[in-house]
């Protein structure tokens, strides 16, 4: 047959419709995209046997409850644990990612030592005999200089057995200087100490509450038990509760509430006085607390005839609601309706502590805030406010001391805690950069750091990496890198948190006991040791009372004889509940007058007339004429942790752009400085400087710079290093003048186009 | 599929109670755990971020102090269109992407992808996201991988599948058991899971004994862009109007609730 060019073309025709009808096409297309994906790199998860393990996570501070499904024996991903108190079922963002933390490459492997400087560390591996002779070796030595009070130790808690093994070290060691991180808790301890004179921690009955009110505290932005926080939150508005914020910014907290009252920066504690004035004024205060439980509410004569003022008198006197209305920048009627509602709903609550509380604050605004649950008589009283008994789960026999420990612990604090000067603190770790660096030699000749991350977490972390860098040895206790353990002279490496076994205790504002037990959740991948094991393989090294002092043969053996008992049900059910019933007011207080005090003679003087309770920030108007102030989120871990991959990924870019931190401003200043949306600044406070990127929000008020917290970490991988700006950098603790404790809520700053 | 297979049809979304979302991430990070979602090690570029569960700002745009923010986390919405004719499943010249009439979801499947990319741009909902890059793992943190879901290479869309193997694995226990009904807590996604607040239900639309049923039901529900007649399974609930306001496009006139949908 011959072809010609009309056949041929009939024929091609053909054959392209006929294939274009076939399934051929799209079976080569089917194909061609799955042979194109068969690519060694990819990786292909194996499957396995699946089970789960409940567990503690101690990576955020409250401890969410977890259970891990894991494929035989990969950790493949963390849930909340049903029933577990507090978090049941739900788990907060970091604990839900820790997985990348237990198979991050950044993990320490084994002891290191740095043989490079402090700038530019040099790590070399040492093993654990080696490390523990050198250590003990120099805590050796320096005892025989009988100098044992020149070692120091920052933990990240003072509550559970490996914070209280390190008290414990230093006790038997002869060193009074243990610090833990600060929290919020430390003044809400310090204003119940005041006002109800117990050593106690602050528990609040949220779920009863009917009335909510928050002096800045960040409900939903990690503050308290944020897991606990946010069911609560939901309660209340299925229960409709009304919830008020007070807050500078709008933050999320405030967004979610009904009513955000959008006070002056630092007026927080004085709305709560004028709330108090209001309620007195009209006498809406419970009088039976008044009258019968409380000590000074009128005045009152000594026994020499002596007048003294009652908290009611200076109260009326000196917050008027004028004075407060224009101090906050909180119309009158407002400050009336709030302060009417408060005292009128059976079982109000007032909360206290910024943000997440990370900074503990001023205590005349905790006492401020909660003269207000006093007047509502809801102390100790279903949907109260609760002084609860601390932790007593461990029991130790007292740490054995030789002469050299009794000389050293005679000696003065370095941090000025339960100094004459502030008597009432028990830890100041703020203040111990200043004192180091202005002294000709560092009094600390050795720091041992476990579960905190100093460098990053204290406020003027400039001036705490100076001090770190005086100090001649430093040994980190860690499972990951950080900007501390970059700064020691050796790492003794801890499993990661889903490989060891620690006790985790009670949460912040708990109204019961709960005592949960970390666990092994997977076989342990490298030669590491518990803090607890290195300490006491230190103390055996030193020997004498030191050694006498640690008769447990490892951390394990210790935990169980600490818990006796009730270790085995901790063992099988992951943790253990007291509950717990307040005594009545008649019971309830332990100040001199065993009544609850409203003012006490500590703050006599140190307020002023019409005070606001609240720290001035550093800094100069005239030089830096707007406020700097941070705001924190519960996408980005701000305590000890660093956050994970996964959490970098859900940080808006509202918050973190590149390399750089996002500050929110709103319009009216971006157009008095020149700034535009997305553009980069130079924010500058007396404490240093950051570039920045600008996003202009009505979130803020005219003059306010807000800045993310828990940015800017300096490692430990490409994932979390060099994304923004510490903001502990740019602000510098000022001392609460009571406490000593940091109050500092904002610092003035400057913000320049770059 | 007859008459009585349609009865029985599940359709499966959920209520999302903006009011309770307190924008916390927790849903996110869940989700990415649950699904093997790649992280790089820039993530603030929001273009190429892949986040299958994302949660989106609104603010109200009035001034301070009468702003007002909320957050609204947006899944895959799950179109059903008209009758299965979802955006994405329409434009897919690969089949890689197709609507389930059994649950009423809507699949992805990695292999059959291409890459062309013709879903996303037709999704209104951004819901999609492409692979421009192979995922990369920091060594060792491979192990946390789950072989429940496929890992995805470079070159591919992919999206959130409303956890589909969970309902696999729940069937798959309730056929062993005998049974071919799952009763509403056997399947549940992971951020609905994972969501602290409790602001996320997920059940079976069609069912009256699910929560799911009744929630999408208040007057204060809406879904996103409903003009659009993309009949997506996704329910939005808030007591706030400028939130509702936000789901869709109104003119100044009009009220939200009121408008018909296009279909």
């Amino acid at each position: 047959m011959k072809i010609d060019r009309r056949s041929f073309l009939s024929l091609g025709v053909g054959a392209g419709a006929g294939i274009a009808l076939s399934p051929l096409p799209w079976k080569l297309t089917d194909d061609l995209s799955i042979w194109t994906q068969m690519w060694p790199w990819t990786p292909v998860p194996k499957d396995g046997e699946i089970r789960y393990v409940n567990s503690v996570s101690t990576l955020c501070r409250c401890g969410c409850g977890i259970k891990v499904r894991k494929v035989d024996d990969r950790a493949v991903k963390i849930e909340g644990q049903e029933g577990y108190p507090g978090s049941d079922g739900s788990a907060c963002a970091l604990c839900m990612s820790g997985i990348q933390r237990l198979y991050s490459p950044t993990a320490i492997r084994m002891p290191l030592k740095n043989t490079g400087t402090k700038d530019a560390p040099l790590w070399q591996s040492v093993t654990w005999d080696a490390a523990i002779r050198e250590i003990s070796e120099k805590l050796g030595k320096l005892r025989k200089e009988g100098k044992p009070q020149a070692l120091a130790c920052i933990s990240g808690s003072d509550k559970g057995t490996v914070p209280a093994l390190f008290r414990r070290f230093l006790q038997a060691y002869g060193s009074p200087n243990f610090m833990s991180m600060p929290s919020y808790e430390d003044a809400y301890e310090m204003t119940l100490k005041l006002m109800h004179g117990t050593d106690s921690a602050v528990g609040f009955d949220l779920e009863n509450a009917d009335y909510v009110i928050s002096f800045g505290s960040g409900i939903l932005e990690g503050w308290g038990s944020s897991v606990r926080m946010f069911k609560a939150k939901s309660a209340w508005k299925d229960k409709k509760v009304k919830t008020v914020q007070v807050d500078t910014r709008l933050s999320n907290s405030a967004a979610k509430a009904d009513l955000w009252l959008a006070v002056k920066p630092g007026s927080e504690s004085l709305l709560a006085l004028g709330m108090a004035a209001v309620i007195i004024s009209e006498k809406l205060y419970d009088k039976k607390f008044a009258d019968q439980y409380t000590f000074a509410f009128d005045s009152w004569k000594d026994a020499e005839g002596k007048e003294h003022r009652g908290f009611k008198e200076f109260i009326l006197e000196n917050y008027s609601l004028s004075y407060v209305a224009r101090a906050t920048g909180i119309e009158e009627s407002q400050i009336v309706k709030i302060a009417k509602e408060f005292a009128g709903a059976s079982a109000p609550i007032a909360l206290c502590g910024r943000g997440q509380g990370n900074t503990p604050g001023s205590v005349h605004e905790f006492m401020a805030v909660h003269a207000l649950n006093a007047l509502a008589g809801n102390i100790n009283q279903k949907g109260g406010v609760w002084a609860m008994p601390k932790d007593d789960y461990i029991q130790w026999d007292e740490a054995a001391t030789d002469g050299i420990a009794e000389k050293g612990l005679e000696t003065p604090r370095i941090d000025g805690a339960g100094t004459e000067k502030y008597p009432l603190s028990k830890s100041l770790p703020h203040r111990l950069a200043a004192i180091i660096n202005a002294a000709e030699k560092s009094p600390v000749e050795v720091l041992l750091v476990s579960g905190a991350n100093p460098l990053y977490s204290l406020p003027d972390s400039r001036a705490v990496k100076k001090a770190f860098g005086r100090i001649p040895f430093i040994v980190s206790f860690a499972s990951h890198m950080d900007e501390t353990s970059e700064m020691a002279d050796m790492i003794l490496p801890c499993p990661s948190h889903l490989e060891r076994y620690e006790d985790v205790p009670t949460p912040a504002g708990m109204i019961r006991k709960v005592t949960g037990l970390a666990r092994p959740v997977v076989r342990p991948q490298y030669n590491r040791k518990n803090a607890g094991d290195s300490l006491i393989l230190i103390a055996k090294a030193l020997g004498g009372s030191i050694a006498g002092s640690f008769p447990w043969a490892a951390y394990e053996e210790c935990l169980e004889k600490t818990f006796g008992d009730k270790w085995k049900t901790l063992k099988e059910t992951g943790y253990i509940t007291e509950d717990f019933s307040p005594p009545y007011w008649d019971a309830a207080f332990a100040t001199p007058s065993k009544k609850f005090a409203f003012m006490s003679e500590v703050c006599a003087g140190a307020e002023k007339k019409g005070g606001t309770g609240a720290a001035k920030p550093e800094g100069e108007e005239n030089t830096f004429p707007l406020l700097l102030i941070p705001f924190d989120s519960m996408r980005l871990a701000c305590g000890p942790v660093a956050p994970t991959p996964f959490m970098m990924k859900t940080v808006s870019d509202h918050m973190l752009k590149g390399k750089y931190t996002v500050v929110e401003i709103h319009p009216e200043t971006a157009q008095k400085y020149g700034l535009k949306e997305g553009k980069n600044a130079v924010l500058s406070t007396p404490k240093g400087e950051a570039e920045v990127k600008v996003h202009l929000s009505r979130r803020t008020a005219p003059g306010i710079v807000a800045m993310p917290r828990g940015l800017g970490h300096s490692g430990p991988d490409e994932y979390i290093s060099g994304k923004g700006s510490n903001f502990n950098e740019l602000i510098a603790a000022v001392e609460d003048p009571v406490s000593g404790l940091d109050a500092a809520w904002g610092i003035r700053a400057k913000l320049v186009k770059a | 599929m007859s008459a009585k297979e349609q009865k029985k049809a599940k359709r499966f979304g959920m209520v999302i109670d903006l009011d309770k979302c307190t924008g916390c991430g927790a849903c996110m990070v869940a989700c990415m755990a649950e699904n093997n979602v790649p992280f790089k090690k820039d993530e603030s570029n929001k273009l190429d971020s892949i986040t299958w569960m994302r949660v989106f700002k609104l603010t109200n745009g009035k001034e301070y102090p009468d702003a007002d923010v909320c957050y609204l986390p947006r899944p895959c919405q799950h179109c059903e269109g008209h009758d299965g004719h979802s955006p994405c499943v329409s434009v897919c010249p690969a089949t890689a992407t197709d609507y389930s009439r059994e649950t009423g979801i809507v699949s992805q499947i990695y292999t059959r992808c291409f890459g062309c990319r013709y879903c996303m741009a037709a999704c209104p909902y951004h819901a999609r996201y492409f692979n421009w890059w192979d995922p990369v793992w920091p060594k060792g943190m491979e192990k946390m991988l789950s072989p429940d879901v496929s890992v995805r290479m470079r070159g591919i869309v992919e999206k959130c599948s409303f956890c589909f193997h969970r309902y696999q694995r729940a069937m798959d226990k309730a056929h062993l058991e005998g049974r071919r009904e799952l009763a509403e807590n056997e399947y549940q996604t992971a951020c609905t899971q994972a969501c602290p607040a409790g602001a996320i239900t997920f059940g079976d639309l069609n069912n009256p004994g699910h929560a799911v049923y009744k929630l999408k039901q208040s007057p204060n529900a809406f879904r996103l862009l409903e003009r659009l007649g993309t009949n997506t399974k996704v329910y939005y609930v808030s007591e706030r109007e400028w939130v509702r306001r936000a789901g869709d496009n109104y003119l100044a006139h009009e009220k939200t609730g009121q408008v018909a949908a296009a279909h």
